[in-house]
C-alpha cells in the first residue's frame, strides 16, 4: 500500500507557479479496494441468489481489471463457479456522444464469455461512475450483442454530478467531489498500484484532458 | 490525420493505429448486428470517376455499418459528363454538407486537389488515383498480412489453421518478405504498398518484366527483380502479391509491355509448379479483379492459401477503421504531433465534461 500523496503518473505536472494547487490526495488505497471488491462479491451472490447466470463485463479500461477481480472473488465464495468462463469485456467507445468533441478515442476490444449474453445477467463493471453516460453507452452497446436477462452495475468510485437517471447497484465507495477535481483509479495491472487519487485541476484546466 | 491520400503521409504509429481500429471493426462484423451508431448523422460522398465495384461498395458498406448517410456519385450519368468540372463538382458537394468525400479519378493527383484547394471542407479519402496511390488497398493489404503472418507461423495450405481473432494486435510487419509481383508500371497498389510495407518494416521485392517497372524505381525503399522463380527460390517471400495486368491501360493485347499473355504467364503467372515451390506458411494475395489464366492460375486462385476473398471482408473493416478515425473525433484542436497514446489519458473519467 502506497501512503501519503500521490502523484498521478499522467497527470499535470506541478511547477512553482501554481504552488497553491494542493496535492493530489489518496482516498483509497490497495486495502480498502480490496475489501470494498469482497464487499461488492458478496452483494452481486445475495442479489442474485448464487453465482448462475452471472456474467461480468468490464468497461475498458479500467473496468476489465475490476472485472477480473471480481470474477475471483465470486470463484472463491461459489466454489462452482468458474472465474474466466464469467468475464468479459464490453467496450463502448463507438457508442458514445461524446465522440465529436474530443480527438478519435483508441477503440477497446469486445470480449463476451462462452454462452454469450442472452438470457443472463450482465453486471456492468467500472472504476468511476460520474455523468453516467459511458452507461448510457454501455447498455447500447449491450442490446447490440444480445438480450440479458437483467443489465446491474457496480463501480468502485460513485462520484456524483449524474447527467442521466443511471444509477449503480454496487458501489465501492461514494466520493463527493466537485466538478473541477479528478478523480482518478489507479490498479496494479496498469498503473503498478492500486489507489483512488483525488487532484485539483491546474489553473489551466488541465483537467478537460 | 484530416485526409488520407497518401501511404507516404502516414507514419509507423499511424498504420499501426488504423490496423489496430480496424481489428476492433472486423471483431464487431461478426455479430448478428453489425451496424454501429458511431457516425450517425455524418454524410459520406463517394465521388467515382472511374470504374470501380468493390472499393465503392466496400466504401459504401463500411459507411453505413457505421450508420453514416451516403450518396454515390458517379461521373457516368451526372453533370460530369456534360462537362462539368471537379471544382465545380467538389463546390456542390461543399454546399450539400458533405463529411467525407472519398474519391476515385483517373488523374493521378485528384484527391490532392480536393483536399488541398479549399473547395471543400470535409475530410477526402484517396480510393485511387491514376497511376498515383491506393491507400486503403494497402492498408487493407498490411491488415492481411500481419493477421496471417505475426506471431508462429501456420501452414497456409492447410484450411484449419485460420489466424486467431485479434492476431498480430499493436504489432508491424518487420521482418517479413513481400513479393509484388506483375503489372508495376501502371499499379497505384504497388505504390502505395511499397511505402506501407517498408513504413511496417515488411521487405518489399517488386518483380516484373523490365517493361513493366516503372523508371525511377531505383528511388523506392523496395528491391527489384526481372525473374520469379529466382524471387521464390532466393527470397522465400511470406506472402506473395500478384497484380492484376491492367489491360485497359495497354493499347492492345500486351501492348507492346510483352510479346503475348501466354508469355507473361510463362514467366510472370503464379501456377500450380510455382505454388508448389512456396514455403508452407506463405499466403497468396490478389487486390483483383483477377484474371485467371493470366497473372494468376484458378489453381492458385482458389488454393486455400489464396486470401483473396479475405482481403474483400478486411477491406470493409479497413474502411470503417479510416472513417471512424477520420470523421468521429473532433479535429479542429488537436495538436498536430498529437498521436493516439497520448489520447488514452482522456479515457479517464476526470472532469472533462
Amino acid at each position: 500500500m502506497t501512503s501519503g500523496p500521490v502523484t498521478p503518473s499522467s497527470g499535470p505536472t506541478f511547477s512553482d507557479a501554481n504552488a497553491s494547487v494542493p496535492d493530489p490526495v489518496e482516498v483509497l488505497g490497495a486495502t480498502e479496494i480490496s475489501r470494498a471488491l469482497t464487499r461488492i462479491a458478496h452483494e452481486i451472490l445475495e442479489r442474485n441468489k448464487g453465482g448462475a447466470d452471472l456474467v461480468l463485463l468490464g468497461i475498458p479500461t479500467r473496468g476489465v481489471p475490476l472485472a477480473r477481480r471480481l470474477a475471483e472473488r465470486l470463484a472463491e465464495v461459489e466454489p462452482g463457479l468458474d472465474a474466466a468462463a464469467l468475464v468479459g469485456t464490453l467496450d463502448v467507445t463507438m457508442h458514445r456522444d461524446d465522440l465529436h468533441r474530443q480527438p478519435p478515442r483508441v477503440i477497446g476490444s469486445t470480449n463476451l464469455p462462452d454462452g454469450g449474453i442472452d438470457g443472463r445477467v450482465v453486471v456492468l463493471v467500472d472504476d468511476v461512475l460520474f455523468s453516467g453516460r459511458t452507461i448510457r453507452a454501455a447498455l447500447d452497446a449491450i442490446s447490440d450483442i444480445g438480450r440479458p436477462r437483467a443489465v446491474q452495475l457496480a463501480a468502485l468510485v460513485d462520484r456524483g454530478h449524474r447527467e442521466l437517471p443511471i444509477r449503480p447497484d454496487y458501489v465501492g465507495k461514494n466520493l463527493p467531489t466537485s466538478l473541477s477535481e479528478r478523480v482518478q483509479v489507479r490498479l496494479a495491472e496498469i498503473d503498478g498500484d492500486d489507489a483512488v487519487v483525488i487532484s485539483q485541476p491546474g489553473p489551466t484546466g488541465e483537467a478537460r484532458a | 490525420m484530416k485526409h488520407l491520400l497518401t501511404t507516404a503521409d502516414l507514419t509507423r504509429a499511424d498504420a499501426i493505429s488504423i490496423l489496430d481500429t480496424a481489428a476492433q471493426m472486423a471483431a464487431t462484423q461478426s455479430r448478428e448486428i453489425k451496424k454501429l451508431p458511431t457516425l450517425r448523422g455524418r454524410t459520406v460522398v463517394n465521388l467515382f470517376f472511374e470504374d470501380s465495384t468493390r472499393t465503392r461498395i466496400s466504401f459504401e458498406t463500411a459507411a453505413k455499418r457505421l450508420s453514416a448517410d451516403v450518396i454515390n456519385f458517379s461521373a457516368k450519368g451526372s453533370s460530369v459528363s456534360k462537362g462539368e468540372s471537379l471544382k465545380d463538382t467538389a463546390l456542390t458537394l461543399q454546399a450539400m454538407g458533405a463529411d467525407a468525400v472519398v474519391i476515385r479519378h483517373q488523374s493521378s493527383g485528384a484527391p490532392h486537389t480536393l483536399a488541398t484547394s479549399g473547395w471543400v471542407d470535409s475530410a477526402v479519402i484517396n480510393a485511387g488515383d491514376g497511376m498515383h496511390q491506393h491507400p486503403t488497398q494497402a492498408l487493407l493489404d498490411a491488415y492481411t498480412i500481419r493477421r496471417h503472418l505475426s506471431g508462429e507461423r501456420r501452414d497456409a495450405r492447410d484450411p484449419a489453421a485460420a489466424p486467431l481473432a485479434g492476431a498480430g494486435l499493436g504489432g508491424d510487419l518487420t521482418g517479413l518478405k513481400v513479393a509484388i509481383v506483375g503489372d508495376v508500371l501502371h499499379s497505384r497498389v504497388a505504390r502505395s504498398n511499397v511505402q506501407l510495407l517498408h513504413t511496417l518494416g515488411a521487405d518489399v521485392t517488386l518483380v516484373a518484366p523490365p517493361t513493366l517497372v516503372p523508371v525511377g524505381v531505383e528511388a523506392w525503399p523496395c528491391a527489384v527483380s526481372y525473374h520469379l522463380d529466382e524471387v521464390l527460390t532466393d527470397v522465400q517471400p511470406d506472402a506473395v502479391m500478384m497484380l492484376r495486368v491492367q489491360r485497359e491501360r495497354m493499347s492492345s493485347a500486351g501492348g507492346g509491355f510483352f510479346p503475348s499473355p501466354l508469355e507473361y504467364t510463362r514467366n510472370y503467372g503464379l501456377d500450380r509448379r510455382r505454388l508448389a515451390h512456396l514455403p508452407d506458411h506463405t499466403i497468396v494475395m490478389h487486390p483483383g479483379p483477377m484474371n485467371r489464366g493470366l497473372e494468376i492460375s484458378a489453381e492458385a486462385a482458389d488454393s486455400p492459401r489464396a486470401v483473396i476473398v479475405e482481403q474483400v471482408a478486411n477491406g470493409v473493416a479497413v474502411r470503417m477503421a479510416v472513417l471512424y478515425l477520420l470523421l468521429a473525433g473532433d479535429m479542429s484542436n488537436q495538436v498536430p504531433a498529437q498521436n493516439v497514446s497520448s489520447q488514452k489519458v482522456s479515457s479517464q473519467k476526470a472532469g472533462h465534461q
